[in-house]
């Protein structure tokens, strides 16, 4: 008999500059995420998978999975193991998971992810950036942090498409405005126009508020069946109703769009979730996209559907990724504002879907019965999108 | 000679493909193809991606390309801060080859153009590392 997956808890620890190690982020996390749900327990979960890409370099430990397991007090007796997929590392882990529970391979899993990045020698961050590309024919040349690849990426889509400064703001003052009120969340401040507008170049067209921040962090989510969640919560389940990961690339020459703002791997992505879930663009009613830039998101909400190719800077500075608009987006603050420690980042956002879809969201979208993730991951290499539902597919 | 004489920071020293710095330092630009299927590599791959054949024999890569897209690196990684600013791009030779390269030194920022005419070619740094580099047609 066919399993359903169900996200059943979730929680992150506090996002940021941290003063602690990894694995205490990590212990902070699962707190947060059986808080969540009290009635379940350490000895309830049978399965640990864990997200982390710079836990071999910047923590100086690998087999990170046993670590993480003892820190949190759990024994698992199902999987135990840890998967690098960088900024997608989390939800990878939530679609292995739930591959895992649908074949009856585990039956409660918890999917934990996190980075430790600020380190006291601050550069060990920006040498690592060159092991997150093709290092020996990308990185020899002095390619590897992310700010100059999405500026161009930028500027291709002003020139093709006509989009503005203006638009990429809306996204920052938009998501911003999301996480000024949530506590967990790296940046806490209410951001203007004329703020975002006025502040400093990092790489043209790209100022401070398009770029998300470094992050220490981590979260933490569990899977499981919609049987077994019954026994332990009576919130409405959440449902994971299709799943797509799409790599068609790795060194940066070998983009597969016409320019680099022509996201050919996210359309393939999102055609192949929407199928499996049985749903189309229109039916999404809240999103969490990978908007590490500004930019990332503006061309996310074109190749996801939401609107027409070329038309994501409009879309967004029309106000229609906020609530009341046509697809709110990245309702917790999103990369840009909660922070992004690469393999907590998909489990932040699965988690935020969850409460969008059981009605408890900080922002709550009115009616939200159908949610999607979507992460970007290495110089653009691979995507990555889950859709969660209230009802399983049929 | 070993591939860790390749890049201006080299992280690999040991390759099946280290003849490309062989061949860089005879002052050849030089990807694989293969003699199964035809499959063309740049970067030079020792074996097919597309049929896993092992037989593969080098070639030199074509001298006239277009600039499809370039950036400018005002800040780098650690090991690169002292080149800042260099101009990064992809040049594309047709064929389904392009190569990812450091635009030279002696184009201007401001004559940088997307679909430009370009071409490559060898490059030793002062510190006897070598690469390949994207110049003006």
């Amino acid at each position: 008999m066919a399993r359903n997956a169900v996200i059943l808890a979730g929680g992150q620890c506090k996002w940021g500059v941290r003063e602690a190690h990894l694995v205490d982020l990590f212990q902070e996390a699962a707190k947060a995420c059986l808080d969540d749900v009290p009635t379940l327990k350490p000895k309830d979960i049978d399965g640990l998978i864990v997200a982390t890409s710079y836990a071999g370099r910047c923590s100086f430990q690998v087999n990170t999975a046993p670590v993480i397991a003892e820190r949190c007090g759990l024994k698992p007796t199902s999987i135990c193991t840890r998967c690098d997929t960088l900024c997608a590392g989390g939800s990878t882990g939530i679609i292995l998971a739930m591959g895992l529970v649908q074949a009856g391979a585990a039956d409660i899993v918890m999917v934990a992810g996190g980075e430790k990045l600020y380190t006291p020698q601050r550069w060990e961050v920006f040498y690592s950036e060159l092991a997150s590309v093709d290092h020996d024919w990308d990185g020899v040349h002095g390619m590897g942090l992310p700010p100059p690849f999405f500026a161009l990426t930028a500027q291709e889509h002003m020139m093709h498409y006509g989009s503005k400064k203006e638009d990429f703001a809306a996204v920052s003052v938009a998501n911003y405005n999301y996480a000024a009120t949530n506590p967990v969340a790296q940046m806490q401040k209410l951001l203007t126009m004329e703020e975002a507008m006025a502040a400093p170049i990092v790489v043209p067209p790209l100022t401070l508020y398009d770029c998300c921040p470094i992050t220490d962090g981590a979260a933490a989510c569990i899977i499981t069946t919609d049987e077994i969640a019954r026994k332990f919560t009576d919130r409405p389940l959440v449902y994971l109703r299709g799943t797509a990961q799409v790599c068609l690339n790795s060194v940066s020459a070998n983009f597969p769009g016409a320019h680099l703002a022509d996201w050919k791997h996210t359309r393939i992505a999102a055609e192949k979730a929407y199928k499996r879930a049985k749903v189309s663009a229109s039916d999404i009613k809240v999103a969490q996209t990978h908007d590490c830039f500004t930019i990332s998101e503006v061309i996310e909400v074109e190749e996801l559907g939401f609107c027409k190719k070329g038309e994501g800077g409009a879309f967004c500075s029309s106000k229609q990724i906020e609530i009341g608009g046509k697809v709110p987006v990245n309702t917790d603050g999103g990369l840009l504002a909660v922070g992004h420690p690469f393999g907590a980042t998909g489990i932040r956002q699965g988690v935020e879907i969850m409460k969008q879809l059981q009605g408890r969201a900080r922002h709550q979208v009115k009616d939200a019965d159908i949610g999607l993730t979507h992460n970007l991951s290495g110089a653009n290499a691979e995507h990555t999108i889950l859709i969660y539902g209230r009802e399983p597919v049929k | 000679m070993g591939f860790d004489k390749f890049g201006r920071k080299s992280f690999t020293g040991v390759t099946k493909t280290a003849k490309f710095v062989d061949l860089l330092a005879e002052g050849k630009i030089e990807g694989t193809v293969c003699k199964q299927c035809g499959a063309k590599y740049f970067p030079p791959r020792s074996d097919c991606a597309a049929c896993l054949s092992k037989d593969m024999e080098w070639f030199e890569m074509p001298k006239k390309g277009t600039l499809e897209t370039f950036t400018i690196a005002y800040y780098a990684p650690f090991g690169f801060e002292k080149d800042c600013p260099y101009t990064m791009g992809v040049a594309d030779f047709s064929d389904n080859l392009k190569l990812f390269a450091r635009l030279a030194g002696d184009i201007k920022p401001e004559d940088v153009k997307v679909g430009m005419n370009v071409s490559i070619r060898p490059l030793k740094y002062d510190d006897g590392q070598m690469s390949f580099e994207i110049t003006k047609a």
